[in-house]
């Protein structure tokens, strides 16, 4: 499996590490409630396909979402996360 | 049918024409007391307790595939009671027990061998941790000893003891722990709960959940309606998908763990050895072949086979325990989905609706847990109490933050385990 980088292009799967659902980026209020929380910490849609979870780039340092298919291992789409929560 | 010793040796003399079907291949029914989904190991042992337990047996289980063809046939048999937090370790005793007595139960081999499960230590804070372990072991009423270098040697002398990343210091023995044929335990149960009438309908899969005022009332299959008093979730590997049916999000990620198979050899290996260190375990099967795997891949997944990075660090943590290894040849590799839960432990519980339960989140430890799963969900849905080895397994111990089981000390969030 090789991941995009946005700043590095392709590289190996080994030069990153895994962080899970991408729904991290959505934190609830601090009041929003135990069930907001619950499902922000803890359940998950879980896709079997399409999915975008978020990786760290070692070398470079960046947040990434990942646009990727958890039945085929292809992935679609890379965008760095400052992108996305700026 | 029953089998024994003189069955076998008659059919030998007589060209085994003698042996029939062990389990019916009925049409659904338009109505059961109880629907299972899933017929691997967990939802046919649901099954059979059912029956034999409670006398329930007005049970259909429904399985999309062949019974007994996920994870149930493709993991590393290993079977162990060796868990150390409450929760966990009066539920695995119990597991342990009923396999003590799973082939005099089932009239079936499941050729249960107790050849010993020995994790090793590298550290002097390890062994400690092993000590301590060992004793809760004990507390539990289950069996363990704590080996010295020459105890560990006396077991396994073809380990390199002196690898200079990681000595070995010593090992934590579970005598009572070992290997079982796991297609054999699958068949077993399926034969025992068609004997005692259960439904076993196969290439059936579930593309509904019918629920009416908060309460189940059946069924959506390929094979048409099914109605039901009760509904029992075990597909593990699957269960976000069929929990997505009832209109639930459960506290699952899916992660694919790979294991391998050598060529077979001759017996060189006298038990279950586990590196923990370099998330590395072993044994040797009945047929020969070394029977070994690793960690997780560690990302969310349903492929079914791994990526070629966990390949190379299992070989690696392969060559770092047992140098021999290295002559041996891989014959082949898979990857099982595990249902993988923020704490690293199960799930056994009801749901918010009404007759609808669930048994899920079996991590990569369920293989060992198919009787006392089987036996605690059983026990749960006729008579609506949790099984006392079972009672901690609560699917709403994430969100109230009571009763996590963190066995492996990391914390309780995903990506973890």
């Amino acid at each position: 499996m090789r991941i995009t980088c946005p700043h590095c292009g392709e590289r190996d799967r080994r030069e990153f590490t895994y962080q899970g659902d991408a729904l991290a980026l959505n934190r609830p209020a601090p009041d929003a409630g135990e069930g907001a929380w619950d499902d922000y910490l803890h359940n998950r849609e879980n896709p079997a396909g399409d999915t975008r979870d978020l990786w760290y780039h070692d070398p470079c340092g960046a947040w990434i979402a990942v646009d990727r298919n958890t039945v085929t291992h292809a992935i679609t789409g890379s965008t760095l996360v400052t992108k996305l929560t700026s | 049918m029953g089998y024994s010793g003189f069955k076998v040796i008659k059919e030998g003399l007589f060209g085994q024409k003698g042996w029939k079907p062990v389990w019916r291949d009925p049409e659904p029914k338009a109505e059961y007391d109880v629907v299972i989904i899933g017929g691997g190991g967990h939802g046919l042992s649901t099954a059979y307790y059912l029956a034999k337990e409670h006398g329930i047996t007005n049970v259909a289980v429904l399985e999309k595939g062949y019974l007994g063809g996920g994870n149930v046939g493709r993991n590393t048999t290993i079977v162990r009671a060796n868990y150390m937090l409450p929760g966990n370790s009066e539920f695995y005793s119990h597991s342990l027990k009923l396999w003590e007595g799973m082939e005099q139960d089932l009239n079936y081999n499941t050729m249960m061998s107790q050849r010993g499960v020995m994790m090793l230590c590298h550290s002097d804070g390890q062994r400690d941790y092993f000590a301590r372990r060992g004793n809760a072991m004990i507390n539990q009423g289950d069996d363990a000893e704590l080996l010295d270098v020459a105890g560990v040697r006396r077991e396994a002398p073809f380990l390199d003891f002196d690898n200079i990343r990681f000595p070995i210091y010593g090992g934590l023995m579970h005598r009572r722990g070992g290997t079982a044929r796991h297609d054999a335990v699958a068949w077993g149960y399926a034969r025992g709960a068609d004997q005692r009438g259960v439904d076993l309908i196969q290439n059936c899969e579930v593309t509904g959940i019918d629920i009416a005022g908060g309460k189940v009332t059946g069924v959506q299959t390929t094979r048409g309606a099914i109605r039901a008093k009760k509904v029992a979730i075990v597909t593990a590997g699957r269960s976000g998908q069929v929990a997505a049916m009832a209109g639930m999000r459960l506290p699952i990620e899916s992660h694919v763990l790979q294991a391998f198979v050598s060529e077979g050899l001759k017996p060189i290996m006298p038990g279950v050895i586990s590196f923990g260190m370099g998330h590395f375990y072993i044994s040797q099967s009945d047929k020969g072949g070394l029977v070994f795997g690793g960690d997780l891949d560690f990302y969310s997944s349903y492929a079914a086979r791994g990526n070629l990075p966990m390949k190379e660090h299992v070989m690696e943590a392969a060559m770092t325990l047992m140098p021999m290894i290295g002559k041996a040849k891989v014959l082949r590799s898979w990857g099982g989905i595990m249902d993988m839960t923020p704490d690293g432990s199960p799930i056994i519980d009801k749901t918010d609706t009404e007759g609808l339960f669930i048994d899920c989140g079996w991590c990569y430890g369920g293989f060992k847990a198919v009787p006392g799963s089987g036996f605690s969900f059983a026990h749960l849905m006729a008579t609506g109490n949790h099984h006392a080895p079972a009672a901690r397994y609560r699917l709403d111990r994430f969100r109230t933050g009571r009763g996590l089981m963190d066995e492996e000390g990391t914390g309780s969030q995903h990506n973890l385990h």
